[in-house]
This record gives C-alpha cells, structure tokens and sequence, in this order.
C-alpha cells in the first residue's frame, strides 16, 4: 500500500509516494537523503530526530510522515547558508557543545526552539527544557553554555 | 509496524463515518503514544484517521465562568496560553510538565484523555477540575469518563471534541516524575472550587482517582495542616521496580501538600 505526500522540507517543496507506515525521520533520510537528521533510540527518548515542523520542534522518529502533509519541515540541513553558520552553530562550534557529534543536530534543533520561547533563558531553565535531548558522551555542561550564548546573539536586546 | 491504511479527514463527521465503517480502526490524534504502540506493534489498526488536519478541533476559548479547550490543542499550546494561564494556572502548570518539550509540541489533550493512560497527567487535572468531556454525541462528567487502566466510557465511534473547565478559585498540580521516562510516579491536582475542593491522583493506581478523605479536610480548611496528619492507605497502589505501594502514598501526601501550598 502506497499514498501520496507533500510538504516543504529546508524551502523545497517535496512529494513523494510512500508507505503509509513510514515515519517522518525515514522519509528525511531515506527518501530525501537528508542525514543529518540522526535516529538514536528510536523510542523518542534521545531527541537525535528532533526536526521543526511548522517551527515548533518535534521528535521525527515518534511521528508518521503524513502527519506532517502539507506542513513545512526544517532540519539541520535549513538552518544555515553555504558560508554562514547559523548562531546556535557557531556557539557550540565555540564553546565546544559536543563531543562525538551524535546527539548534535537534535540538541541544535531543540535549542533553536528553545530559544524561541525562552529569549533570555537560565542555565536552570536550559537543563530543564532540553530534558528530551539525552547526549551519552555526558557534555552537557559546554551544551547549556553554548546555548547560552547563542541566545544572546539570536536576542541582542537580552 | 504493521502496514494500515491512512486517512485525511477535514471535518468530524468525516472522521466519525469512516470510524462506523472500519471498526478496527483508530483516531490519530498526536500520536505521541499511539505511534510508540504502533513501532512496538502492541496494536494493529487496519485505518488511522487522521485528525490533525481539522481546524475545529484545535484552540482554546475563554467564556466567562469557564474555559474550553479544542481536542487538538498541544501540550505546548496549553502551557504557554496567557488564557489558561490566568483562568486554571494549575492546568498551565500541569501541560507544561507532561513529558518533553518536543512531545508536548506534537501531543494534545484530547488524545491524553482517550488513552487514559493510569500514568499521564491530564486525567487527574480533568478528574480535579469536575471538567466536562464534550463528544460528537453527549457531555460526559469526568467522574464517569475514566473507567479503568487505558479504558473511558467513550463508545468506539465516539470522538472528543473538546474539554470545558469550570474556572476554579485555585489550583495547582504536583508531580514526582520519573526521571527517564518523566510519566507521573504519583501526580496529584489539587482544585478549589466554588462549593467544595477537589484531589485526583495520578500514576499511583490502576487509573486516576479522587482522594475523598482529603477532599473533606481541604473542603473545611485549604491549607496544608488539614491534611499533613492524615495518611494514605497503600492498599490497591501500584507497586513496581521505582517505587512500591507505601512509598506511592507516601508521595500522594507530599504531592498533595505540595499542590496546596502551590495553588494559585
């Protein structure tokens, strides 16, 4: 059984025919070929897939492709330019937000949001709100700091 | 998973026709349980239907006395309402703890409240409030809604609309989370209403439920001496690895002290 999707995925329109089964973080990577999306625990434990659909952060591996139809997606891949980081990039580029690099694009995804609902947030309030991102090197301290920062350049009038 | 046949629908009765038709059929609302049930094929539906693309079903509308909330409605959205916020501040509170913050982006109350699981935080904010559970056929009084462990009193066609609060004096919710999993060990929402106080527990028995003893001490005097000396009987509370029955009511009195102290 097969049936067809469309969304915008980084500002191109996609359509694909699928499986109705198919989760959303398989048709970013398998049918879009876009893996920078990462699977880690693949029972929405880890936030590896975190993605934006309509802007607001979502686990991909926890829903069905379609029920992202006619939404729009953002991932890892959208967020910067060919020579421009985006800022919550940079920051954990500078503050060294990461160690083997695989919870990453999930953890950039989830702050991104994060930010966006809290401009000027605590360290506190970061470790609180990123409980759905696990990284299992443990480098959460230079993560919060990273995230931060970023807040500040992403709000100059903190 | 196993293959189903998926389904868009724009309007309710679309939703509730193809229900009738297909009776192993399932609503998807969120997914946020549903679509972990489906990887771990703890079920298999031959046809979802899809209910995130119905405008209706979404948002969150303040009338006066009372408060209605859409069945789409996400967690998120909950949370960070100005409006609920200022009219149920313990309801708020409550979406803003269900699990993570991208679970709560996706998850939404209705869903919650269908699935009656004895470990989510809904039921016992809906069970604490008296709200109202308004259906494509009927109202149904909290109190009569939450049957049993994943069972309500909804029929299997039947499809929540929306849910409608009567707006407390105060209230205030309190959770000892489990830290991987952040479902309820033991959640307790407290509720000042106009005539009375209400306490419902949650994650501490089969499915939510009402502390009556509490519910009198809180209705003479809402303040955390009138029930700092009344224990909770362990008798029929979940019992398992994390936490045995008498540390279970142990924690529904914190939590409930807690909530007092919180209500606003």
């Amino acid at each position: 059984m097969s049936i067809q999707v469309s969304m915008v995925i980084n500002g191109q329109s996609v359509q694909k025919e699928i499986e109705e089964r198919t989760l959303l973080v398989n048709f970013i990577r398998d049918h879009c070929r876009l893996t920078g999306t990462h699977i880690g625990c693949d029972t929405a434990q880890c936030g590896a897939c975190t993605v934006h659909l309509n802007g607001r952060a979502i686990k991909s591996c926890s829903i069905l492709a379609m029920q992202a139809q006619g939404g729009t997606i953002t991932t890892i891949e959208g967020i910067s330019t060919e020579d421009q980081l985006h800022p919550m990039q940079e920051a954990f580029k500078t503050h060294h937000g990461l160690q083997c690099g695989y919870c990453t694009p999930g953890m950039i995804m989830s702050a991104i949001d994060l930010v966006k609902n809290f401009p000027n947030p605590s360290k506190e309030l970061i470790r609180e709100q990123l409980d759905g991102n696990l990284c299992r090197c443990t480098g959460y301290h230079n993560i919060v700091v990273a995230i931060q920062e970023a807040a500040k350049v992403m709000n100059p009038t903190n | 998973m196993h293959p189903f046949s998926f389904h868009h629908t724009s309007n309710i009765n679309e939703s509730v026709s193809l229900k009738k038709e297909n009776t192993d059929a399932k609503y998807l609302a969120g997914g946020q349980s549903l679509v972990g049930v489906l990887k771990l094929r703890l079920d298999q539906p031959t046809h979802l239907i899809n209910l995130g693309l119905i405008p209706e079903l979404s948002g969150i509308s303040d009338e006066g006395n009372t408060l209605t909330i859409g069945a789409m409605t996400r967690h998120a959205e909950v949370a960070a309402s100005s409006v609920v916020k200022n009219a149920i501040p313990g309801l708020a509170q409550l979406a803003g703890l269900i699990a993570d913050r991208m679970v709560r982006n996706m998850g939404t109350i209705g869903g919650s409240v269908a699935n009656n699981d004895p470990s989510a935080d809904y039921p016992a904010g809906l069970l604490g409030l008296n709200a109202t559970i308004v259906t494509n056929q009927r109202e149904i009084k909290a109190d009569d809604f939450f049957i049993g462990m994943f069972e309500t009193a909804l029929e299997s066609s039947e499809l929540i609309q929306s849910i409608r609060f009567t707006k407390p004096v105060k209230s205030a919710y309190a959770k000892f989370k489990h830290p991987a999993s952040r479902y309820a060990v033991v959640g307790v929402f407290v509720a000042q209403l106009a005539n009375e106080v209400r306490v419902a527990v949650t994650g501490a028995g089969s499915s939510v439920f009402r502390l009556p003893e509490y519910e009198a001490a809180l209705t003479n005097n809402f303040s955390v001496s009138a029930i700092e000396n009344i224990d909770v009987s362990s008798d029929d509370l979940n019992s398992d690895f994390f936490a045995d029955s008498e540390y279970r009511a142990h924690l529904i009195k914190l939590m409930a002290m807690q909530a007092v102290t919180q209500a606003k």
